[in-house]
Parts: structure tokens; sequence; C-alpha cells
């Protein structure tokens, strides 16, 4: 089993195609949907959950390339700046899905790219601006 | 054996010789433990202190040198945020605080406040390049009324961090009763005591070590800022007159310090600009007390666990004025407090990880013999030891008492 939190990217061409229907269908995966976005010049951007069997992830993965759907793993998407990062702890108390947390009784101020859900609630928690995220830098896509 | 008695010139002697034991707050309490107050005093002469978090009450006197032809600044803006220049000609003060002039502030709710002074002096000791802007009203001898110029830390006559309010012993746990979430300089407080926050480094906490400020008066030396400074006086609203427990730790916040130093010497990591969302501008500062191991007493001070350390869970919402409970930072620390019977998540906003770095770094300075002990020249507003209950306050200074106008 393979479950992956994935940034998706749609060219114009492509924004109303049945995609993930086609992913759950033809692939056998399963999603969970946390983000959807059309933008202004029509591309799109969705952040989900894709799970199933490794080779029908990856299959489904291939797909989505294949039809020309920019994929990224949400790391890509959101980072922490660590020279920013001081290590309070300030964004545990906002993070829903404790990709933010606390190593104890070190106290360091751990992420987890993988548990996080992109819902971008510690970018202004964050006293000292650490966590950046570039969704909506990179929508340009022709 | 005898009583130990050391004074702040032997323990600078072994400094210079280096040959002091230097141990960390966190190193203190096993040492204390272990072989008790006695030993442990014979054996350790300087436990080092560190707390980093914002600390809204700082800021920096500048002279930026006299213009041609010169001006007597009266409105000044580093980076679009404004200063103080009701000083002399080109002398102002920039507070942590203050936005930037066209900040929205609260104006759509929770503010985000990007930048303001806590930023433009985290900007100033990086090197960044900072664009300075003054108006003035003109007068025979300063002719001048407009300038505007780039400036750099280096370029500047004189920077000095000057707050009048750091370090502050012992601070409330923040927690929410209301309905809704709440943004305070606490952090945001989700509804209904949704989550608990604090802000001290607890056992490594500068005062928490030295509960009734015997050690550290005007003239101690200590790590300002990733340089050395000292401590000048003590803080705005110093009140050692709170309940204290059988240790002499206060149970709720009491004691604070006014700090100076070159700003020019210090480093961005150590200096940080922060943004609290929905409260505004502030500044994370790092600093670190030396506390030199004079007897048992000092020993026994230094000892302190966060097992021995309590504060006040106090509401942020107005809608209950007395604490809720008393926590102690074992308990912070371990992620969840029980409040009213119903668990709580604890989150922190003062860095233990930073504060730890302090400690050590300071540590290192001492046993290297680059940093001596500042022995203090006044001693600051104190209480007795096993000061009766009844005269202390009850009363919890907090940054407001009243319920803020509807």
């Amino acid at each position: 089993m393979l479950a992956r939190m994935l940034v998706l990217r749609f060219s114009r061409e492509i924004v109303d195609k049945p995609i993930i229907t086609n992913l759950v269908r033809n692939y056998n995966l399963t999603f969970n949907i946390l983000k959807a976005q059309i933008y202004p010049r029509k591309e799109g951007m969705v952040v989900l959950e894709l799970r199933g069997n490794r080779d029908d992830f990856h299959a489904g993965v291939q797909y989505l390339k294949d039809i020309g759907v920019v994929v990224e793993s949400i790391a890509q998407a959101i980072r922490r700046d660590e020279e920013k990062c001081y290590q309070c702890g300030a964004c545990t108390a906002i993070c829903p899905t404790g990709a933010l947390h606390i190593q104890r009784p070190e106290m360091c101020v751990l992420f987890e790219s993988e548990r996080c859900s992109a819902c971008e609630l510690c970018v202004k928690a964050c006293p000292s601006r650490a966590m950046i995220v570039t969704f909506d830098k990179n929508i340009a896509m022709d | 054996m005898g009583a130990v008695h050391k004074s702040y010139q032997e323990i600078n002697e072994k400094i210079r010789a280096g040959k002091a034991v230097v141990v960390t707050a966190e190193e203190m309490v096993g040492i204390v433990r272990e072989k008790g107050t006695r030993q442990a005093a014979q054996q350790v002469d300087v436990v080092t202190t560190g707390t980093f978090a914002p600390m809204c009450s700082s800021g920096v006197f500048i002279n930026f040198g006299h213009t041609d032809p010169p001006i007597k600044a009266g409105k000044v803006w580093l980076n679009d945020v404004p200063a103080y220049g009701g000083l002399a000609a080109v002398d102002l003060y920039l507070g942590a605080t203050e936005p930037a002039f066209d900040d929205p502030l609260n104006k759509i709710k929770p503010g985000t406040f990007e930048y303001g002074g806590g930023h433009v002096i985290h900007d100033l000791v990086s090197g960044k390049p900072v664009r300075l802007r003054a108006e003035a009203y003109g007068t025979d001898c300063y002719p001048n009324r407009k300038v505007e110029m780039t400036v750099t830390l280096n370029d500047l006559p004189y920077a000095v961090l000057c707050n009048p309010r750091n370090a502050y012993q012992n601070y409330n746990c923040a927690v929410n009763l209301s309905a809704r979430t709440i943004y305070t300089y606490m952090g945001a407080l989700k509804p209904r005591m949704g989550n608990a926050n604090y802000s001290t480094s607890g056992q490594l906490s500068p005062l928490l070590n030295d509960p009734y400020y015997r050690t550290t008066g005007l003239g101690t030396r200590i790590f300002l800022g990733g340089a050395q400074g000292f401590v000048v006086w003590h803080g705005s609203q110093h009140n050692p007159a709170v309940r204290r427990l059988a240790n002499g730790v206060p149970r709720a916040p009491a004691g604070t310090l006014m700090v100076l130093g070159d700003l020019k010497a210090m480093l961005p990591r150590w200096l940080m600009g922060v943004s609290m969302q929905g409260y505004g501008c502030s500044l994370a500062v790092g600093i670190g007390v030396p506390i030199p191991i004079l007897d048992e007493e000092m020993a026994a001070f230094t000892g302190v666990s966060d097992e021995d350390i309590v504060t006040q869970v106090k509401d942020y919402s107005f809608t209950q004025s007395e604490p809720l409970g008393e926590v102690s930072y074992a308990q912070l620390r371990s992620g969840a407090i029980l409040v009213n019977g119903r668990e709580v998540t604890t989150v922190p906003l003062s860095s233990y990880v930073r504060a730890k770095e302090i400690a050590n770094i300071l540590k290192d300075w001492i046993q290297s013999g680059s940093f001596l002990l500042g022995e203090p020249q006044h001693f600051f507003p104190t209480v007795q030891r096993g000061e009766p209950e009844e005269n202390m306050s009850d009363e919890v200074i907090v940054d407001f008492e009243k319920p803020p106008l509807a």
C-alpha cells in the first residue's frame, strides 16, 4: 500500500477532463482531495492524497504524466526555511495533521511534509514566517 | 568541610586561568540532585542560562550621522517603519513593535503584520541596506527639512540595542475560554481551551535561576543578541512581590531586566523579527545570563528543574479573570496539561532548543576565557527570603488587565 500527498497541476487543455475518476476506475486508486482551484487562465491545481497498491500507484502517476499533468510531491510545494525557523513550536497549535510537531524531551520542532495537508495555516501562524508555500507562484503553465 | 564562599574576583581569576567549571542550568539540575548543594557549590563556578522568545519591549538607539546641510530629524522612517525622532538632531529610537506606516493592521482580522521595527533590526544586523527617511521643520542651525538615504549597520556611527523589559521571570500560560479563536501576543488561542500557550525556557530561564536577583544587577555581563551585552537596570513592570514557592521561585510573572549592548557586534540569528498574527510585530531576542555560584544558596537556586517551577493558567478572552490553575513547567513541556479536569495541548512560544544553544555558547565563552563575569554595581528591588504570603500581591501583571473597550 502506498499513500502520497501530491500536488497536481493541469493545463487549460485538460482541466475539464475526468482525470481523477480515471484514477479510480482504471487504476484502482482512492483519493482524498484537500484543495482544488482553477486559476483565471483556466489552469487547475489539486492537492490530494493518493492511495493504492504500489504498482497501481505508479501506473496511475504515469497516466497523469502522460496526459500532461504536472505531478509534484507536497514537499516540493511546502518547505520550511531552516534559517528562519527558530524552533519555538507556535505552529504546532494549529497544524491539523501533526505534520508540524515537537520531539520531546529535546523540544525540537519537526516538519514531516508527508503528513502535511497543505492547509497553509502555519504560514501566518509562524512568527518568523519560516513556512514557504509556492502553490500560487507556480501556476504559470504556458 | 566549611561553608562555600567564592567572590567574583576568585571566579574571574579561574576563568582567566582557564580553570573555571561552567555548566548549563540544565546540567546543574542533575549535579545538584546527585551531589547536593554543598558539593555542587564547591565544584561548579558558573551556571549559564538562556532564553529565546519574542520580547516586545525591545528597540535600538541609532545616530545616523549629520547630513549636509544638517537636519534636526523630527519624523523618521526606516524601511517605512516610523521611529521616534524626539531626541537630538540625528538620534532616534526604533521600537520592535512599530508596524510599517502603511500596514493594514487589524482592519481585516487577524492582521498579519508582515514588517515592523523588529524586522528592521534584524535586517540591520544582517547587513542589509535599509532606507532611511527623515523630515524636519527646519531651524537656523538645522536648515534641512528632508533627507532620504540608504544605510547599512556599518555606515551608522552608533547603534545600541536597548530593551527596557526583557527576560521576564516567569510568564502566564495562556488559554481561551471563549467560543472563538483569539489572536494574542501569546499566539493564536483556539476556542474552549483548544490549546495552552506558554513562553519561558523554564529551568534554563535566567531569572528563574536567580529568583531574588542576588547576582543579576547593573553591570552583569550577558549574552545579548549573539554578542556581549549588559544588564543595566531592572525592567519595566519589575515586580518581585508575587507569591513564591518555598524554593523562592515566583509562581507568576515577577522580575524583568533592562538590557543593553552594541548592535554592531550582534548576529541576525539571535535577533529575529517576528509577526504575531492579529497582534503585531515584535523581536525575538536571545539572552543568556551567567550565574556565579558564590555559595550553597546559589547552587540550590540554579539547581531548579522544570518540576520545581510553576506558573498560572490564565484566560486571555476576558471571560474569567482568576487563574484557572497552577501548572509546572515539567507538565507544560510534556505536551499537555490538565485544566479543570480537561486535557489541553501545550504550545511553547519560547524556543527551548535556542535557549539551550545560548546557554552552551555562553558556557564556551566563559570556558575559553573570552567572557568574564561582571560584578553588579547596584541591585534591583527584591523581597526577603520566606516573606509572608500576606505581603505578596496576588495580582498577576500582564500587558492588559482591564477588558478592552467594545
